[in-house]
């Protein structure tokens, strides 16, 4: 494809690479742009990667594994798309996933890149674990699997195998058990949601495991779905109408709100911690939800919420988004995005770094053991926090 | 690998060393109108012993060394014109000291005007510092080195005038400190000892500065713009002499544009004004506009337009994306403010003859000392017609400037070539010297104010 036929041909040659990007909403450090926090190179700015893009796709720079790695290190977290004031702005993230959309076309991917997708598309879930260990969390948890239950809840694939995650997934499970939501899980017919593969530039995989997943929920007469992650969320209220896929979508913590302003959940006083919260992109900047999860947090008697300098819009992104969480362009030093992360957690005094997406959790779990702060600053899922302070 | 690669690594550590083609090709721009020129290294130092090791490397190797800040300068002045190593110094980003109560901050090199409004909003509310309009990824030694001038112009001048301490490494790899840090009693003053100040506005041609100490002022609790509009450009002069009589002014900017069109041909005098109370406040507004300005409203020259209160800081500019192209690019010139009517017409000329909208811009610097004017040019980054356009208007502009009698501020290559041509032989010469004495093997951002 040429320049001309890219779908962002006419808007691409726009950014004028002023930095704005960079920023964090309180202009603090030029840091919050994930892959150029780690590398601190121009081309894995915001700016660098379009002009990049333009120059590739005019044949003034050949494909190479770096070029892709540059474009793949970008994590859709939107903070570029918040700080940019030039009109383009909504489509920046958009004109990243096309490129990538256009590596795909041509076949032009890293190793470990190729495997994340092969992997989903052979055994729906980017680790390359079977399909009938997807289940395997909830064995002796005693959960339903769906049928004519109120709720589906979605669990996903981090939520499904990934160990740390694992525990997020129990937590809420156990609370919606012991309130009484009528909840059922797809166990091992669930299929991956598909965020990530979008953000990936795989659109013809994302659409077959969107109509898959709507053909799923549907069968089972599923019209509210819980989620617990942000990505998932994302997936399916803004990316699954164009397909059919019209449901009633919850993140997690919509629903712990609720139980909680309902009565269905109670708190013991003894849960003292100072706890700060590390906003999930996909829940924020792409979902416009920052207040949910801090109102849950505020509910709890005893904790002491402090907010870190970059929170909101202007929160630093965990750099574990677009697949980085497991493709891991941006890991492997004391500036990824994830320790950068920890250590503001830890400048605020906090003694609980609370999160609300498994993606997440994952990152900050292991990044708070590379800082070595593991014995200071504990990293725990919203629902593991709530399922802790009411016991 | 290579040998220079390799050491280069040793130096800075895996990742923040480069020669793979994409950050060639990235490095190789200036977001203005120059050329590309491709560096065949990049490095990325977090410390000043490391730029030291950097520079002792190039001068040892003769290989160019051009070092860059926030790469906003738009006159291609960190464009690797002769190849090299291409030293991108923003890692170096510590705000190491501030001095409440003498007023001061000291910051590495790549301290971004961003990070700094940030910081003293945040930690020191009651001090700032002169911000200019650039993007706020701009840094401030980028900013003194080519002499920039900002918010706070009008009272206090070029930004370049309040530095209170340098370090700079030199291209033998010495250091060197300048002020009251170099006998290690503080960065409280640059004065009173012996100047030897060959860094400012040498682009690194003389020395790469990899610290410094920045004057911090007074923040007033309420600041805003108050605009005044005239239709005669030959007003202005007047007009900017008297407001900086008033010395009632933080920033003074007289501008006019092409677009919106129901402006075109009007002027306006944007006046910032600070105060710690309403008291104050209307005092000052009281002597600028009613006394000062009343004049003219009465006479029916002029108009004022109110007063907002609030200064977008950092400022965001949308000057790129007009006519969705992605580009533009000024000539900076240092005139006398008598000199506003000519600038504005032979301006508004030239854009007009290079079919673009005209919009020119004038910052006061002190008590109206001087104006700091900008003759702006878009482009579209995608269609090189309009970029040869804005180049060829850009030129006929660094001409204008010299003959209406100003100097050109942060020239281009193009520019030097007119300000070296102008400049006497005796002092060109001892520039050379200096060169030559401080920079043997020619190795500083050549191609950069080069003396034949």
């Amino acid at each position: 494809m040429a320049l001309k036929d890219f779908a962002y041909g006419d808007t691409i040659h726009r950014c004028f690479r002023c930095g704005y990007c960079k920023f964090p909403a309180n202009w603090m450090d030029v840091n919050n742009c994930p892959p150029y926090a780690r590398f601190r190179m121009e081309t894995y700015s915001c700016g660098g990667r379009l002009w990049l893009t333009r120059a590739w796709l005019n044949e003034q720079l050949e494909w190479s594994e770096h070029l892709a790695e540059i474009l793949y290190s970008c994590t859709t977290c939107k903070n570029c798309e918040m700080k940019c004031p030039l009109r383009f702005n909504v489509d920046i993230v958009n004109m990243i996933v096309a490129a990538r959309s256009e590596m795909v076309e041509r076949g032009r991917l890293p190793k470990n890149i190729k495997t994340f997708l092969e992997n989903i598309e052979l055994y729906g879930n980017p680790y390359g674990s079977g399909r009938t260990q997807r289940n395997i969390w909830a064995e002796d948890e005693g959960i339903d699997k769906y049928s004519s239950h109120e709720y589906l809840l979605y669990v996903g694939c981090a939520g499904s195998y990934d160990t740390r995650a694992q525990k997020a997934t129990k937590a809420l499970a156990g609370i919606l058990k012991k309130t009484g939501v009528s909840f059922g899980i797809l166990g091992d017919e669930e299929n991956c949601d598909g965020n990530e593969v979008q953000k990936m530039g795989e659109t013809g995989l994302f659409e077959a495991l969107a109509r898959g997943n709507i053909y799923l929920f549907k069968k089972f007469g599923i019209q509210k779905i819980i989620v617990l992650s942000p990505h998932a969320f994302n997936a399916f209220k803004n990316h699954y109408p164009e397909y059919g896929g019209d449901f009633s979508i919850f993140h997690y913590t919509h629903i712990l709100y609720n139980l909680i302003a309902d009565g269905m959940i109670t708190f013991t006083d003894t849960f003292k911690r100072k706890v700060t919260y590390h906003d999930p992109c996909f829940l924020g900047r792409w979902n416009n939800e920052y207040e949910i999860p801090r109102k849950i947090i505020k509910a709890i008697p005893g904790i002491e919420i402090i907010e870190m300098e970059k929170h909101r819009e202007g929160a630093l992104c965990c750099g574990g988004g677009a697949g980085n969480f497991s493709i891991d362009l941006l890991g492997g030093g004391k500036e990824s995005p994830a320790r950068r992360r920890i250590r503001e957690a830890y400048e605020t005094g906090a003694d609980v770094l609370a999160a609300a997406c498994p993606k997440c959790l994952i990152m900050l779990d292991n990044a708070v053991k590379e800082e070595g702060l593991e014995d200071k600053l504990i990293v725990r899922d919203i629902s593991e926090i709530v399922l802790d302070a009411c016991k | 690998m290579d040998s220079i690669y390799k050491s280069l690594t040793a130096i800075v550590g895996d990742g923040h060393v480069s020669n793979r083609p994409e950050e060639l090709y990235i490095y190789s721009f200036d977001l203005g109108t120059a050329e590309p020129h491709r560096p065949d290294y990049i490095v990325s130092p977090e410390t000043t012993e490391q730029v030291q090791e950097i520079v002792r490397l190039a001068n040892r190797e003769n290989i160019p060394i051009v070092p860059l800040g926030g790469g906003l300068s738009l006159a291609g002045l960190a464009v690797p014109l002769k190849g090299g190593i291409l030293l991108d110094l923003k890692r170096m980003d510590q705000i190491i000291e501030v001095n409440e109560k003498a007023r001061y901050a000291v910051i590495e090199c790549g301290v971004s005007q961003g990070q700094l409004t940030s910081y003293l909003e945040r930690h020191h509310p009651h001090l700032t510092h002169s911000e200019p309009g650039a993007p706020p990824a701009a840094t401030i030694a980028g900013n003194v080195m080519i002499h920039g001038q900002g918010d706070l112009a009008q009272p206090y001048g070029f930004t370049s005038d309040m530095i209170l301490g340098l370090e700079v490494v030199l291209p033998a790899g010495e250091l060197l400190h300048f002020g009251s840090c170099a006998v290690g009693t503080g960065w409280f003053t640059l004065h009173p000892l012996p100047d030897v100040g060959i860094f400012l506005g040498w682009y690194g041609t003389t020395g790469i500065i990899t610290k410094l100490s920045i004057k911090l002022f007074p923040a007033k609790k309420i600041r805003g713009v108050g605009t005044f509009v005239v239709e005669d450009e030959n007003l202005i002069p007047e007009i900017i002499f008297k407001i900086t009589h008033t010395q009632m002014a933080e920033d003074i900017i007289a501008f006019s544009r092409a677009i919106p069109p129901f402006t075109r041909e009007l002027h306006h005098i944007n006046v910032n004004i600070a105060a710690d109370s309403e008291k104050e406040l209307e005092f000052r507004e009281e002597i600028i506009w009613d006394d000062t300005l009343g004049e003219y409203i009465r006479s029916g020259d002029g108009g004022y337009l109110g007063f907002v209160r609030g200064l977008q800081r950092p400022q965001i500019s949308k000057t790129s994306d007009y006519k969705k192209g992605g580009g533009f690019e000024y000539v900076g010139g240092i005139m006398p403010v008598e000199t506003y009517p000519q600038c504005y017409r032979k301006g508004r000329e030239i854009s007009e003859q290079h079919s673009i909208p005209y919009t020119v811009t004038g910052r006061v610097i002190g008590a109206a000392h001087s104006m700091m004017f900008a003759w702006t040019y878009a482009f579209n980054r995608a269609d090189s017609e309009t970029i040869g356009q804005a180049r060829a208007a850009l030129h006929e502009t660094d001409d204008l400037v010299m003959k209406l009698g100003g100097v050109i501020w942060k020239p281009g290559t193009y520019g030097q070539k007119l300000v070296l041509e102008r400049l006497e032989p005796d002092t060109r010469e001892l520039m050379k010297k200096i060169k030559t004495l401080i920079d043997p093997n020619g190795i500083m951002n050549p191609g950069n104010w080069e003396i034949p």
